[in-house]
């Protein structure tokens, strides 16, 4: 057992199950954040219906990402969730109108504008709220003997409300290209004129933040400045990839927008994850202080390495069956 | 007033997992049925088991979903309100709630969406294989759950180091004192919700004379379901029982009103326990009924309350009252369980407007029932969290304020209020919809979509293409 850091293999799955949640819950998110501005009643069907037999299978990546932090990392859930009480709450609350929505809108005829109402402004807060947890991660928590010692709202200031909005802003992005690639005619017009924009504001928003962390926090600053190191090839993808969009969309490609999209935000992750790592509770916490008892790590493995597979294998399946543009008379076949 | 994130907090768990509970315990016994009519649908052929097993299927499908939608929130409020309990437990209860994630996971990316979806796509065998594993799957997920709240009610198989639990014994631990009698209590409890459902549903769809045959048969299964059920339950009630005695002779008190140690303890049938005056007003009980049914042995030692300093007490009206609904409910499906083998033999079992019509009332009773139960177990453990190890108190997130817990309990319940109005109200429609012609294409198929556990229901939200009268009536 001594022989592999099991900390270490928890470390891998619960970031790449993040980076799974943050693509796929991340575009069918976009698309209700969308949702308000689309061109037409029939437009919003066929949007929904583009996410409609996947979403929920993206947000098994956040119960499991839930589950699995209390079992692997215990610090950071019993951190993390008092110290954003209230934007959890949100989150959750948003995250069950915008579920209901997707449910009973199909169902619905006369109440229609009010599951619209609910899927756009549960999608918006959940995504914002997402964004906040970014954002307090990179500013780090007030801990004292292991439990959250700070105040309801310290979740909650100018920082935070930029990362919540830049993910509102890149949630949309994923939700505009995934538009593109799903569907045509007027609908892909319209999300062929927005992304340009959304991109615009996503990387304004990068840029204010890599101006501002550094200056802010010393050991992101170090990390980036000390030396010339290989993470600088991070940042630089990014712009690779952002400029490759901007071409794809004048272009008209319809794959190639979301693919650079999932790139942007890849590449993004890991910056962020080399600029803290390997702290897990910033600023004083790493992944080894965070982690719970070996034995209960490996317990839990056996049985998540049993179901990764099984999990993966449907996703993709779901997501082949379910290929290709939505179809044009509205159907759900 | 000064807001105390304590009482909140408990207030808003007691309400998030209550709302939650009575959605899990429809579907596992409702998985079960839907196998059981599988079965029969397999073995003889007989399209009224089909016709019947896809009714349920989408009942099953929506509350499934609601299920999902509302436990969502039970992922993350051990972090929230809990943070202390959750961290020094993390170690116990991190892998075996994630097994329950995993379970209900597993089952939903595999075998449900055959069940649901796949009736003519797979041979009828896979088709009755799926069943049985979605209801095994409910049946693990079950096993998870209740193994984590049976381990803070006997905790086994750990030590604790520096304030945190560490397993000595996974199976001590899994398999704890109490989890085999809190197991098959659940899991009867889920059985007779089940069937006081299904008997409800066709008496009603008996009483408008809508697809009798079917509704015949599924009023005769379920009504032999719960003559051997509801009995079974009270002795295995009993056990459950026993076990509390031993390991939490308080919480054993407290159901009893039992304020003093002593013998020959009458069984009280009503009384107003008084927590300050240590005493119960206005007390009608039968004399030394109590001993009896605890100890099996009329002048038996009973413990009390007061074996306890009063900082230890649980909230004895409370877990008195609720064990009494529980128990009253219980013996009232007894009742109604005789009464139909009496009706069957007097050859008046499907007509008998007014028995009919009381399993159609009977139906929120399983649920009742089943929450008053939980409301028995967990008030009674008050004021620990984990019994014996660490208390409320102590479990509570050190950070929170009576504000932040107040936001979140008047959030919670909004939410869940909307989400409850909107499930009950198509529940109801969906059934008032009846057991459609198996033959005739949906009658919605607009509505439907592939692949999601409520397109498996095709019922319109709205509109008013349902006659809706007999509820009302």
């Amino acid at each position: 057992m001594e022989l592999i850091d099991l900390t270490l293999v928890w470390a891998v799955i619960i970031a790449v199950g993040i980076m799974m949640y943050v693509l796929m819950d991340g575009f069918d998110l976009g698309v209700g954040i969308l949702f308000p501005f689309a061109p037409g009643e029939d437009s919003r069907d066929k949007m929904m219906n583009s996410v409609a037999p996947v979403w929920d299978g993206n947000e098994t990546w956040l119960i499991l990402g839930g589950a699995g932090l209390l079992g692997a990392f215990p610090l950071v859930y019993s951190v993390f969730l008092p110290a954003l009480y209230i934007g959890v709450f949100l989150m959750l609350a948003g995250l069950i109108f915008r579920g209901i929505a997707f449910e009973f809108r199909f169902k619905s005829s006369r109440r229609k504008q009010w599951w619209n109402a609910a899927f756009a402004i549960g999608s918006t807060v959940a995504a914002f709220a997402q964004g906040a947890v970014v954002g307090t991660y990179i500013q780090g928590f007030a801990v004292e003997n292991m439990t959250y010692v700070g105040g309801p709202l310290d979740w909650l200031t100018p920082f935070t409300v930029l990362t919540g909005l830049g993910l509102v802003v890149g949630y949309a992005l994923l939700g505009s290209t995934w538009t593109i690639m799903k569907t045509e005619g007027a609908l892909q017009d319209w999300a062929y004129r927005l992304t340009p924009k959304l991109l615009l504001a996503l990387m304004a928003v990068f840029a204010i933040v890599s101006v501002w962390t550094p200056l802010t926090d010393t050991y992101v600053r170090s990390r980036w400045f000390d030396s010339v190191s290989l993470i600088w090839l991070l940042p630089i993808a990014t712009l690779f990839l952002a400029w490759r969009l901007w071409v794809a969309v004048q272009r008209r490609r319809e794959y190639m927008p979301f693919l650079a999209t999932m790139g942007i935000f890849g590449f993004t992750y890991l910056g962020l994850l080399a600029s803290k790592w390997p702290y897990i509770v910033p600023p004083d916490h790493t992944l080894w202080d965070a982690a719970s008892a070996p034995a209960s790590q490996l317990f839990l493995l056996i049985g998540v390495l049993f179901l990764i597979p099984v999990v993966l294998a449907y996703t993709a399946w779901n997501y082949w069956v379910f290929r290709g543009k939505v179809s044009e008379e509205g159907g759900y076949h | 007033m000064e807001l105390d994130p304590l009482l909140l907090s408990r207030i808003q768990f007691a309400f998030v997992v209550s709302f939650h509970a009575i959605f899990p315990v429809f579907t596992i016994g409702l998985a079960a049925y839907i196998a059981v009519l599988e079965g029969l649908l397999l073995k003889t052929g007989n399209p009224v088991w089909k016709q019947l097993s896809m009714f349920w299927t989408k009942v099953f499908a929506v509350v499934f979903a609601l299920g999902v939608v509302s436990g969502l929130v039970m992922a993350f409020q051990f972090g929230t309100n809990w943070s202390n309990f959750s961290y020094a437990t993390a170690n116990f209860m991190g892998p075996v709630l994630s097994y329950e994630v995993v379970t209900a996971f597993f089952m939903e990316a595999t075998f449900l969406g055959v069940l649901l979806f796949g009736r003519d796509k797979v041979p009828p065998a896979a088709h009755f294989f799926s069943a049985i594993m979605v209801s095994l799957g409910t049946f693990i997920s079950s096993f998870w759950i209740l193994s984590a709240n049976s381990w803070m009610q006997t905790p086994g198989g750990f030590e604790m180091r520096d304030g945190i639990v560490h397993l000595t014994s996974w199976s001590e631990a899994i398999f704890n004192s109490s989890f085999p009698y809190r197991f098959a209590h659940m899991a009867l409890a889920a059985f007779l919700t089940g069937g006081f459902v299904v008997a409800g549903v066709s008496a009603w769809h008996l009483v408008r004379n809508h697809a009798v045959e079917a509704n015949k048969r599924a009023l005769s299964m379920s009504m032999w379901l719960l003559l051997i059920i509801a009995p079974l339950q009270l002795v295995v009630g009993d056990f459950h029982g026993l076990n509390t005695l031993e390991e939490q002779p308080v919480k054993v008190a407290a159901m009893e009103g039992n304020w003093e140690r002593g013998s020959n303890v009458p069984l009280l049938l009503f009384a107003l326990p008084d927590q300050e005056a240590e005493t119960n007003r206005a007390a009608i009980g039968l004399p030394g009924m109590a001993s009896l049914i605890l100890t099996h042995d009329i002048n038996g030692v009973v413990p009390g309350i007061t074996d306890v300093p009063k900082e230890e007490r649980p909230p004895v009206a409370l877990v008195f009252w609720s064990f009494r609904i529980m128990v009253g409910i219980g013996i009232l499906m007894i009742v109604a369980a005789f009464a139909g083998l009496v009706l069957r033999m007097m050859g008046r079992l499907y007509d008998h407007r007014g028995f009919l019509q009381a399993l159609r009332l009977m139906v929120p009773l399983p649920f009742i029932a089943v929450t008053a139960g939980w409301f028995t177990t967990e008030l009674g453990r008050a004021p620990w969290l984990i019994y014996g190890v660490m208390t409320q108190a102590e479990g509570l997130t050190p950070s929170l304020t009576g504000g932040m817990a107040l936001f979140s309990l008047i959030g919670f319940m909004l939410v869940y209020a909307v989400v409850f109005v909107v499930g009950i109200y198509y529940l109801t429609r969906l059934t008032a919809a009846g057991l459609t012609d198996i033959e005739a294409p949906p009658e919605h198929p607009e509505r439907q979509r592939p692949k999601r556990p409520l397109s498996a229901a095709d019922t319109p939200f709205d509109g008013d293409d349902l006659d809706f009268t007999p509820l009302r009536g």
